[in-house]
């Protein structure tokens, strides 16, 4: 009887956290993700074994914002082991996306295939680009 | 009592469920037993003439790269696997008594007695230090009578942009990458220590190739290349998302020394069934441009399938129609999303006279399971090779099975 209860508990907080999530911004990102990640990473965010790597829960996209906002803007293209694998393909630099199209693909992608994690907004990304072109 | 039954009932369940997802379909006559599994990232394999399996790894397994498989008592399952060999890569093979194995740089091998290798530890280095940038690393190779290996030397890049895989980057013309990659080299089988200086560029203009084989029949090398990605992402104008799925073909190319097939250049479309202008170059699926003199490819299929192997068949065990003819191993698409994937399977082309003499048919299907996608398929057709019985043996580099397969008449 507890347990359903803890169950329901922690179903309505899940809830709570995802409505914190602007509903406009996920579509957005939605439509970002579609047309510049989803060939590589594919529609469910799962990618491709040794070549696309997972945007599940990795350390990546659920970790620090200003490295994941580095990412899109700069591509990826190092040997580094994601969950446990290598990956081989190249992702190339998306610093043509505006500020609010990277700011709603990452809200999208941190919010999205089983991943929970805040909001990337706007002004972040705009402190990032700044960042990186000086 | 209780939870041992659900336990149980759990387990048979699991046990047809997996059993279900994973059944080979082929022609009839044809049967096949698992070989051996779990090895794994297993790629390209060969087979002794005494039957041992040799495959190679692209992930070390208990600190190995190769596996010998032997199947003492001859039921089609391996029982016993020995590993050696402590780096990853690709290709395999057997030639004029030495095992040969690829890493991502070169090629090492192995003297071999009575179908055994001497000493696992004593690798001898033929080639090295050939261009490694993680994409399209991978070396397959083959050898012809003369003495000679073949090694593939993919191009570390999709369509040679000044900024690989950027929209709206402009292709390099000339493409520097085809110096040192996008090409088959050939080196002596026995000279050690071989590289670019020593070694000739047999064939260009080949993006990546993963499945090639001599002909021994017309003695000639054939390949199959995985054609770019990104038609439909980058030149939305050019194609629609379903034309992007099926653009460009995978394709296979009969080469002779010096050919060119055309990458970067040139792609070859399924729409218009001719070899065009890329629009990195300023194509705009018309314009055939340089095209017109590059190596024309002797069959096409649709896009992306990834052909990962290809195996002339010259064994007596399948039907006459097989002899002589070719069999690819598809790995399977990821660059149609969000449109359905494609492969995932073993296709047979019929050959003639070293060319294709009729259309190519799905030969086994079902590796990947419920889901044909690149993640979430079970298996995944890697590689192929001939056993001295002439059965077919398939690898899969999604979790390492391998399968025997056999006709029976
Ligand atoms: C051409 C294929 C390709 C495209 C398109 C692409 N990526 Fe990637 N992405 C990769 C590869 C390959 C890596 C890993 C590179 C490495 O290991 O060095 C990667 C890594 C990442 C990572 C960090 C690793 C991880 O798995 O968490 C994130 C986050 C990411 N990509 C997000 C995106 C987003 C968002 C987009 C769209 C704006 C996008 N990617 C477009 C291929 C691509």
């Amino acid at each position: 009887m507890r347990f359903i209860f803890l169950l329901l508990l922690s179903f309505s907080v899940i809830n709570a956290q995802s409505q914190a999530i602007n509903k406009q911004i996920m579509s957005t990102g939605k439509d970002v993700f579609s047309l510049y990640c989803l060939a590589c990473h594919q529609e469910d965010g799962t990618g491709v074994p040794n070549l696309n790597p997972p945007l599940v829960k990795t350390s990546y996209v659920l970790g620090d914002k200003k490295k994941l906002i580095g990412i899109v803007l700069n591509g990826f293209q190092e040997k580094v082991e994601i969950n446990g694998e290598f990956y081989s393909n190249v992702m190339a630099p998306h610093d043509f996306l505006t500020d609010i199209e990277v700011a709603s693909v990452l809200t999208y992608i941190r919010n999205s295939f089983g991943n929970k994690a805040s909001a990337v907004t706007a002004a972040e990304v705009k402190i990032a680009r700044k960042a990186i072109n000086n | 009592m209780k939870k041992n039954s659900i336990a149980l009932l759990i387990g048979l369940f699991a046990f047809f469920h997996l059993s279900a997802q994973v059944s080979i379909k082929m022609p009839e006559g044809f049967t096949y037993s698992i070989f051996a599994d779990s090895l794994g990232r297993a790629r390209h394999l060969v087979v002794s003439e005494k039957g041992d399996v040799f495959v190679k790894l692209e992930k070390l397994k208990n600190g190995n790269g190769i596996y010998q498989l032997k199947d003492q008592n001859g039921d089609g399952v391996a029982d016993s696997y020995k590993g050696f060999g402590n780096y990853t890569g690709t290709g395999i093979g057997i030639n004029n008594g030495f095992l040969y194995a690829s890493s991502d740089e070169g090629v090492y091998r192995y003297k071999m007695t009575n179908n055994e290798v001497d000493d696992v530890n004593a690798a001898e280095k033929v080639v090295t230090g050939l261009v490694n940038k993680n994409q399209h690393a991978s070396k397959s190779i083959t050898f012809d009578k003369q003495g000679n290996i073949y090694v593939n030397i993919g191009a570390p890049s999709n369509a040679c942009q000044v900024q690989d895989r950027r929209k709206g980057s402009p292709g390099m013309m000339p493409c520097p990458i085809l110096d040192s990659a996008g090409g088959i080299w050939k080196f002596k089988n026995d000279v050690p220590l071989q590289s670019y200086n020593n070694g000739t560029k047999y064939a260009t203009g080949l993006r990546n190739v993963v499945g090639l084989d001599w002909n021994k029949e017309v003695n000639d090398l054939y390949v199959m290349q995985h054609g770019r990605d990104m038609l439909f992402q980058f030149y939305p104008d050019l194609f629609t998302q379903q034309e992007g799925a099926v653009n460009p073909a995978e394709e296979m190319f009969r080469l002779k020394q010096g050919s060119d097939a055309g990458w970067p250049y040139c792609y070859f479309d399924n729409g218009k069934k001719q070899k065009l202008l890329n629009p990195e170059y300023g194509g705009d699926r018309n314009k055939i441009d340089i095209c017109a003199d590059k190596t024309k490819s002797i069959i096409q299929f649709p896009g992306h399938m990834a052909p990962n192997a290809l195996l002339f068949y010259t064994g007596t065990m399948f039907p006459a129609k097989y002899k002589n003819g070719a069999f690819i191993a598809f790995h399977g698409s990821w660059n149609r999303s969000p449109e359905p994937q494609e492969g995932y399977f073993l296709v047979f082309v019929p050959f003639k006279d070293g060319m294709p003499s009729g259309d190519w048919e799905i030969f086994a299907d079902g590796f990947a399971g419920d889901k044909k996608q690149p993640g979430a398929a079970t298996y995944r057709p890697t590689g192929l090779a001939q056993g001295p019985d002439g059965s077919l043996y398939v690898s899969d580099d999604q979790k390492g099975r391998i399968w025997k397969i056999s006709y029976n008449k």
